[in-house]
């Protein structure tokens, strides 16, 4: 009797083991690579969450009797123009540059998700007219699709953010729906088809949990681009405006004192390279624990 | 191919109206009375309306945008810039050489070290040399284009004095910009040109070569890479494609007076007809550049040349 339980036990504990997304993970957690690229990546965040108890200084503080400082004791990171501290001001950037990443992903993927997965399963004209729609979008190239969307709508935050998610919504559909005219084929969506599953049952319960994994890799890379293209947009005055400790906008006004103060360029860059970097160290990472050509 | 190419010509035409009616209509809703632009605050609301009228501003909607779409495609003619006076068209025109010699220098040398770098990692997967081009390329693709400029021109220009920060004059203007923008594509080229070595080398016509006595070297290079290098090339001409509208950014940085620096001054100063101007012609040097890598398929591939000129005798 003990021994069909545990049987049982084991059976069942086989089976959850199998799933996609624990095979996912196990891969995942084998490369170093791409741990190394979430610890960082947590590590960010949680400087970003706990800034205002982490930061030394108050971000927006200026002291005009330590402008220009170089990094010490003191001033880890140096100061500014203003005196304010660099290391205090990139602790709160990182919530623009996050928040940014983040919302900006989610609004397009979501958008991008839902307009491709019904265009490929609906198809038809609704599909014709939205993919003529997207070329149209894509004749330009997405930092200057969102340059001009964010010059129209004026600086800010979420300006910027709708900008580049506009501009980068049409990949996501692109991408749905090509995975979605792949997996429409399928047995098993004919078999739900034939039980008499409404569409949207179907394309949310059995199709896109079968498309889920390019996108998952494109919203990873999605986040470090959109905060890279943020950094841009700010950097020519288009996204978050000055004041503000966001990392664009702080390279931007640190440019005029690029020969002298050297210090007030670098940091803010590499912050922004090693936060892109991670996010691309996971996003390759998952690529690979999500490409079933490669096996363990 | 003529037919293909006349196809595809063809298919532009109506993506590149659509791309006028969107920047077009964006630019017509948006807040802002040119003829304040043009003539700032301080003179009488006579005067305005007498601008508003000469501009045709006072028109209707569609008017106006039957009104624009002539001017453009009838008379090739982009408008009038409301800051300068002048022409949009003969300013592009004027600053496109710049824009040209920085776009084409800069995915030169992308390619150039792009392809060697992912070449030398997809042969030898998984060894230290995969792994050091990988970590560099990483790392490339993770830093933003300005922030590398700034960087190799407070290394080259400020610190060392071997080069000049900023302007354009004679070929050593050019090197900074360049490889800035270089430098950053070249990682993305070594990571496509990797992925798709990596599939290539795996087929069964590598290993044919090889048992055929082939030396290795042209295994690699003339059956590996050529195969490999469609979407490489994708990839290449997107980013020159790009470039040739202007690489907003680091024009700035280098202060190249090429289209990049046209359009974001044309933004700042909310000069409406010129960044339409501009926006209209990166949709159509983009669709025409993404057309010849189209064609150039066919010369690396056979097999898509084999595929044009197969309907051509069916018919």
């Amino acid at each position: 009797m003990q021994s069909i339980k545990e049987q049982k036990a084991g059976t069942a504990q086989k089976r959850k083991k199998n799933s996609m997304m624990r095979i996912m993970m196990r891969r995942l957690r084998k490369n170093r690579l791409a741990m190394l690229g979430l610890a960082i990546l947590i590590v960010i965040v949680l400087l970003a969450v706990f800034a205002p108890y982490i930061s030394p200084y108050d971000y927006s503080k200026t002291d005009f009797s330590s402008t220009f400082q170089g990094p010490s004791a003191a001033h880890w990171f140096g100061t500014d123009e203003l005196g304010r501290d660099i290391f205090s001001r990139l602790l709160y950037g990182a919530r623009y540059s996050l928040s940014i990443g983040l919302t900006t992903v989610a609004i397009s993927a979501a958008c991008g998700v839902a307009l491709g997965a019904i265009a490929g399963y609906v198809g038809g004209k609704f599909d014709m007219i939205l993919m003529r729609v997207l070329d149209v979008f894509q004749a330009l190239p997405g930092m200057i699709l969102a340059i001009a969307i964010a010059a129209t709508l004026g600086g800010g935050m979420s300006n910027c953010v709708i900008s580049l998610a506009i501009s980068s919504i049409p990949g996501y559909a692109r991408m749905t729906r090509a995975s979605i005219l792949n997996i429409r084929q399928m047995e098993y969506v004919e078999a739900a088809a034939s039980i008499n599953a409404k569409s949207s049952r179907i394309i949310i319960r059995h199709i896109l949990p079968n498309a889920l994994s390019p996108i998952i890799v494109q919203a990873t890379m999605g986040v470090a681009g959109a905060i890279l293209a943020a950094a841009s947009l700010s950097f020519v005055g288009l996204g978050v405006q000055a004041p503000n400790p966001e990392w664009g906008a702080m390279l931007s006004a640190a440019r005029n004192y690029i020969r002298n103060y050297p210090h007030m360029v670098i940091t803010p860059g590499v912050t922004i390279m090693i936060t892109i970097l991670s996010l691309n160290m996971l996003g390759d990472g998952l690529r690979d624990a999500l490409d079933p050509r490669l096996k363990d | 191919m003529i037919r293909y190419i006349i196809k595809r010509v063809l298919l532009m035409i109506p993506v590149i109206l659509g791309v006028t009616w969107i920047i077009f209509t964006i630019m017509h809703f948006t807040p802002g009375d040119p003829a304040v632009i043009i003539l700032g605050t301080e003179v009488s609301e006579d005067l305005l309306e007498a601008k508003r009228v000469e501009l045709g501003l006072n028109r209707s909607y569609l008017a106006q945008f039957l009104d624009y779409l002539k001017d453009v495609f009838l008379h090739f003619d982009l408008g009038t810039s409301y800051v300068n006076g002048k022409s949009v068209s003969a300013e592009i025109f004027q600053r496109f050489p710049y824009t040209f010699r920085v776009a084409s220098l800069s995915v030169c040398i992308s390619l150039l070290i792009g392809i060697p770098l992912g070449v030398v990692a997809a042969v030898n997967q998984y060894s230290w040399k995969d792994n050091a081009s990988m970590t560099v390329a990483l790392v490339g693709i993770s830093m933003p284009g300005f922030w590398v400029g700034q960087m190799l021109s407070l290394l080259f220009a400020l610190t060392l004095g071997w080069l000049p920060a900023s302007g354009v004059g004679g070929p050593q203007y050019y090197i900074l910009p360049c490889l800035a923008i270089g430098l950053s594509g070249c990682a993305s080229i070594a990571r496509q040109t990797r992925s798709s070595m990596l599939e290539v080398i795996r087929q069964d016509y590598i290993v044919t070569a090889r048992a055929k006595g082939v030396i290795e070297n042209k295994v690699i290079y003339g059956h590996g890479l050529r195969n490999a290098l469609i979407p490489v090339i994708t990839q290449a001409g997107s980013s020159f494609g790009i470039q040739l509208g202007g690489a907003l950014v680091s024009e700035t940085v280098f202060s190249i007076p090429g289209l990049g620096t046209y359009m974001m001054t044309a933004i700042s100063s909310r000069d409406y007809p010129a960044i339409q101007g501009a926006v209209i012609y990166v949709a159509i040097i983009f669709g025409l550049v993404m057309l010849v890598v189209d064609l150039l398929y066919a010369f690396i591939d056979p097999r898509i040349k084999a595929q044009y000129s197969g309907k051509r005798r069916r018919k």
